[in-house]
């Protein structure tokens, strides 16, 4: 087994096989006039599935690619190479229409809810819009329908009593219940799976266990799987079921989210989890433990991407490029020197706790 | 020593909505070579102390009623020029938010902090320069950067040209807005390494300002919590996080994930942080406080010792605990 894959009892509902997407980076005109072209390798060969009833975390740096893998799950871009499943159907197959009848149970929320719902229109226009446009997929016709889905959303949501809501603008709602109508506005077309990207990071702190509980809520009582893109480790620590770390477009490590985040295998993920100040003024300060800062997508390095910061490469990482391999359980990690790694990490972090 | 009192300051702005009363009576010290921990949510308030520290508030701020004494000497008292002259910069500098737009992208890195030096200081223009170099070498960006534009810096070293700004005329006292919010985690902890190091070796007394609880038991000794334009609780660091007395620090320590200890379910706060145009009659966390009685929306509480040196705004401050 070289990839993150369910065993046979779980259900799968995305999975996406050596999946690629690269952009061209937009240059100047005489440059483009001169032919000149460089690749953005935002998503560089990724393999894993989804499974019911999971919220799975990509956690990243900004730039890794994990906005671009999210958006690409969704069909929203286009991969270069590599397959895409929604239940078993290759979905990265189908022709655009008939991506449109699937496309209602594969939804998306962004992290901005004050960028991602139109101001001009009120919470049920807003709810109500995507069902109108997929009126044939999802086959409904009549305004009372729309109505009762609408309301069916905002109570799953927690915005009660509706009708208190149908009728406001975004600006009379707050941050968190803003994020709550961008939510409702995917659960309306009765999804099995939603991307939510960063759906919390404008939020305050104090506001924003309201969104993440409706999003585990919705998980144990709907059996919604969620892919959940954060930056912020500790966040995905509480939240999430299995955790991907993706460093330049490549899955490092992959595993149950507490395994990842207590005992990570991969010197990248080792240095994330280092650098996160721990709210505790008499816990463990924060430690550098990678040179450097990310290097952009356009020049990707050799062998193992993470190689020019990684305190453990020797001359194997700057050519080879270590294979995404099982080390037991569901635990994966991508690195030719992890167990060295490891000890030293346990041995600085772990011998006090 | 004390370096800086702040006693009483209250700032509004007039806004088309309304009187906006974003700093209500706030009132703390801070001793040489400490670090303090301005902590709050977006639209606290916690930044308009910060510009009010510098005296950087836009036209539409007006200063009420309050001190802040530097050594002793009213500095809100000091006509502008002379503030410009003898303060800003010389006395008390600021490490702003957002590296990225803080630098002007068309002139040369070095020579943006070349200008901080010779602006606020007499220094001939070829030591500045060689000051300059220094600060790049302090702050971990090499010298043959100095001729750099600031698209030619990543992120992480944007930040470092703005903490080199900020040092340049050695400060006894800086404020950090929010130093590292725009940054990947990985260089945010380089950054606040750096801060740590440079504030201990240069015995430099610093206001850290920022929405992130984490990074505050991360760099200070003493912290204030901000609330609805107010310090609600202050204490020293281990205090605020091991002993809260303010149920808003209380609601804040349970809402946010750690990434060390065991996997739970995070608690919001319910409800919205007040308007500040017409904030809540008495206490201003009343509408939101699980404590809350009839007293707490007809009587002001006020900012009370309830242990030696731990201060609460709360009418209950005693009877409550994580």
């Amino acid at each position: 087994m070289t990839e993150p894959r369910a065993t046979t009892h779980d259900e799968v509902i995305m999975e996406i096989q050596d999946v690629k997407t690269h952009f061209n980076a937009r240059l100047g005109f005489i440059q483009t006039l001169m032919g000149k072209r460089v690749l953005i390798r935002a998503v560089d060969g990724v393999s894993c599935d989804i499974r019911r009833k999971e919220i799975f975390g990509l956690a990243g740096e900004s730039g890794c690619g994990k906005t671009t893998l999210g958006r690409t799950m969704l069909m929203l871009e286009e991969p270069t190479s590599g397959s895409i499943f929604y239940r078993g159907k290759e979905i990265s197959a189908l022709h655009a229409s008939q991506l449109r009848e699937i496309r209602p149970k594969i939804q998306i929320v962004f992290q901005d809810p004050y960028e991602s719902i139109n101001p001009r229109m009120t919470v049920f226009e807003i709810v109500a819009e995507g069902v109108h446009i997929n009126s044939k997929a999802l086959d409904v016709s009549s305004d009372e329908k729309v109505a009762s889905m609408v309301e069916k959303a905002l109570r799953l949501v927690q915005l009660v009593p509706p009708d208190q809501f149908t009728t406001r603008y975004p600006h009379e709602l707050s941050g968190g219940q803003r994020q709550r109508v961008a939510i409702a506005r995917a659960l309306v077309m009765e999804p099995e799976f939603i991307v939510a990207d960063e759906p919390v990071s404008m939020l305050d702190v104090s506001i924003r266990a309201e969104v993440l509980n409706v999003m585990t809520t919705l998980r144990d009582e709907l059996d919604l799987s969620f892919l959940f893109i954060t930056h912020d480790l500790a966040l995905a620590k509480h939240i999430t079921d299995r955790l991907a770390i993706m460093y330049l477009g490549k899955f490092v490590e992959v595993g149950k989210s507490e395994e990842v985040i207590d005992e990570p295998l991969h010197p990248y993920t080792q240095a994330l989890i280092a650098a996160i100040p721990v709210p505790d003024p008499d816990g463990r300060k924060v430690s550098v433990l990678a040179t450097g800062e990310v290097p952009s997508a356009v020049s990707v390095p050799t062998g193992c991407r993470f190689h020019p910061r990684c305190g453990y490469a020797k001359e194997i990482c700057e050519t080879t490029e270590p294979d995404l391999r099982n080390v037991g359980g569901d635990h994966f990690v991508a690195c030719h020197f992890y167990e060295e790694a490891t000890a030293d990490f346990k041995a600085k972090f772990r011998k006090s706790s | 020593m004390t370096l800086l009192g702040v006693e009483d300051l209250t700032m509004h702005y007039s806004t088309r909505g309304g009187v906006v009363r974003a700093v209500d009576g706030v009132s703390f010290s801070l001793e040489k070579g400490k670090v303090l921990g301005l902590a709050g949510e977006s639209g606290s308030g916690k930044s308009s102390i910060a510009l009010t520290l510098l005296r950087l508030l836009p036209s539409n701020a007006k200063i009420i009623h309050g001190n802040m004494l530097l050594d002793g000497e009213d500095i809100l008292a000091i006509p502008e020029p002379e503030f410009r002259r003898e303060i800003r910069w010389r006395r008390i500098s600021l490490i702003s938010q957002a590296a990225m737009n803080s630098l002007n992208p068309v002139f040369r890195v070095g020579d943006q902090i070349k200008e901080a030096i010779t602006v606020h200081s007499s220094l001939p223009d070829a030591q500045a320069t060689m000051a300059v170099k220094r600060l790049l070498g302090e702050v971990g960006i090499s010298q043959d950067r100095y001729s750099a534009f600031p698209h030619e810096l990543s992120g992480g070293m944007k930040q470092r040209s703005i903490i080199a700004m900020a040092l340049a005329l050695d400060p006894p006292l800086v404020v950090a807005d929010e130093p590292t919010t725009a940054l990947d985690v990985i260089v945010q902890a380089q950054i606040l390494l750096l801060l740590k190091s440079i504030q201990r070796k240069m015995h430099m007394a610093m206001i850290i300002i920022t929405h992130d609880l984490s990074l505050v038991a991360e760099m200070c000794d003493d912290v204030a919590i901000i609330y609805g334009g107010q310090i609600v609780e202050y204490a020293r660091a281990s205090k605020i996080f091991h002993n809260p007395k303010h149920p808003y620090t209380i609601g804040l320590i349970r809402a946010i994930p750690s990434i060390e200890g065991e996997k739970r379910r995070l608690i919001s706060i319910s409800g919205e942080p007040p308007d500040l145009i017409k904030p809540p009659p008495a206490c201003r966390f009343a509408p939101r406080c699980q404590y809350a009685t009839q007293k707490c929306n007809t009587e002001d509480p006020v900012l009370e010792e309830v242990e030696p040196g731990h201060y609460s705004m709360c009418w209950y401050a005693r009877d409550i605990h994580l």
